[in-house]
């Protein structure tokens, strides 16, 4: 009788593990018969040369909080047209999308609320928590999130703590039930959604002395970090291709096209260490040159790649 | 019969042990390492692993001109003082906590936008044991607003 307890409860939980694993079997939905080639995609630079594979290895892109904090501090101003559509949230049913969205919507939410966008803010917000939600991502933004959100909406610090605490529950969920694939999705959608809104502030405005645009252009150090993260994720733990991923390498080719036409130099930094305030200043020089007509295509690619992202 | 379902018993508690492993480095990234980067606002981006003593890891990331950041670099108390160095393209060692008494954290503002790596060593343990310990290690960013 005990036994037959015993294997009736066994029984139970081992039917409970093998749905979960067919869930998420069914849940990364990669279909084969895309294209699966990936051109030279990983740029060569000097401070990826000694990378020693033994060693762990994190790479890591502004996240949209920061993105959002460095397309102010040049000067931007606040467009609302210029964010994802709410409505949009209906559209996306895929991981792939709703990884891609949950930063688009994450780095509109940051954007929004260092411009004090109340309303916009929670609308942001909840459409983040939808993203998070289609992705089993379970209370990264819970309704006391919310709460707190909507009880400080006056308190800019308050709502920039919220936002960058949940977007570690996002990505500290994902990696930690190895999904590192989607966790790497999520900051790329985050940071296109970046340079897009950079970029069309820009507009048609002359580049020259230009600090909105020089920023753009400095992209071209995430987008190295960008081609690592993505080219660190492009096979599953099984050898076979992420096919998610290597769509979005090769989507991204003509990004790294544009960029490739972008110079970015750096002089030999160095430390000068103040006292007073306790924070050393790195001193250094960094040059970014590009053709008025390069620019435009980097814009144009741009646009493509968060058009495709948003559909 | 009994043997195979106690097998599968064994496979999921190993598993589930494992994960809560991992789920221990989110609490210590979010409850303590990230009180270390008061009054800087985390940039919300989360790097935790377990490592072991004599272990190495290596973070990659683009900084930003005008801005302030705070770096804080954590590992859990199983540990020694972790230590870290930051590094330019130029491979010079731009900070070395280790000749800072190895504090946890480093200020820095930047004149102009650069790729640095950040090198974090788990020193090995002085005391004799029988197994080199683990824990977590995280690496965590804060920003502070800065006017146009």
């Amino acid at each position: 009788m005990q036994q037959k307890n015993f294997v009736s409860l066994c029984n139970k939980i081992l039917v409970a593990f093998l749905l979960a694993i067919s869930i998420t079997a069914c849940k990364s939905g990669n279909k084969t018969n895309k294209d699966e080639t990936i051109q030279d995609f990983v740029a060569e630079d000097e401070i990826f040369n000694d990378i020693d594979k033994a060693k762990k290895i994190f790479y890591s892109l502004p996240s949209p909080l920061e993105t959002a904090m460095i397309i102010k501090s040049a000067g931007a101003e606040y467009d609302q047209e210029l964010l994802n559509s709410l409505d949009n949230t209906e559209k996306y049913l895929n991981n792939r999308s709703m990884a891609l969205n949950l930063g688009i919507y994450t780095t509109d939410l940051s954007f929004a609320s260092l411009f004090d966008q109340t309303q916009t803010s929670i609308n942001y917000m909840e459409a983040s928590k939808k993203m998070a939600e289609g992705l089993d991502i379970t209370d990264a933004i819970d309704e006391e999130t919310m709460n707190r959100l909507k009880d400080n909406l006056n308190n800019r610090e308050v709502v920039m703590d919220i936002i960058s605490e949940t977007f570690l529950n996002s990505s500290a969920y994902l990696k930690e039930n190895e999904r590192q694939d989607v966790a790497s999705i999520v900051l790329v959608g985050g940071w296109v959604e970046g340079l897009y809104i950079a970029t069309e502030l820009v507009g048609d405005k002359s580049i020259k002395d230009n600090k909105l645009a020089d920023r753009i252009l400095e992209q071209k150090l995430s987008f190295n970090i960008v081609q690592r993260l993505l080219d660190d994720n492009k096979s599953k733990a099984d050898g076979k291709p992420n096919v998610d991923i290597v769509n979005l390498i090769n989507e991204m080719n003509e990004l790294k096209t544009a960029f490739d036409k972008v110079t970015v130099t750096t002089t030999e930094p160095s430390v000068v260490e103040n006292k007073e305030t306790g924070v050393s200043d790195i001193k250094s020089k960094t040059t970014v040159s590009v053709s008025p007509e390069d620019f435009k295509m980097l814009q144009a690619s741009i646009r493509k790649l968060r058009t495709s992202f948003i559909q | 019969m009994r043997k195979v379902y106690l097998f599968f018993l064994i496979v999921l508690i190993a598993a589930f042990t494992a994960n809560q492993g991992y789920s221990q480095c989110k609490g210590f990234a979010k409850k303590i390492c990230k009180l270390e980067l008061i009054p800087y606002i985390h940039d919300g981006n989360y790097h935790a692993a377990i490592l072991t003593e004599g272990e190495e890891a290596e973070l990659y990331k683009t900084f930003y001109g005008g801005q302030e950041y705070r770096i804080a670099i954590c590992g859990s108390d199983a540990l020694s003082d972790i230590q870290f160095q930051i590094i330019d393209s130029y491979k010079n060692v731009l900070y070395d906590n280790t000749q800072h008494n190895k504090t946890r954290v480093w200020d820095f503002k930047l004149e102009a936008s650069q790729q640095l790596k950040i090198a974090v060593k788990v020193p090995a343990s002085t005391q004799e044991t029988e197994y080199p310990a683990s824990g977590c290690v995280a690496i965590m960013f804060g920003v502070k607003q800065t006017t146009p």
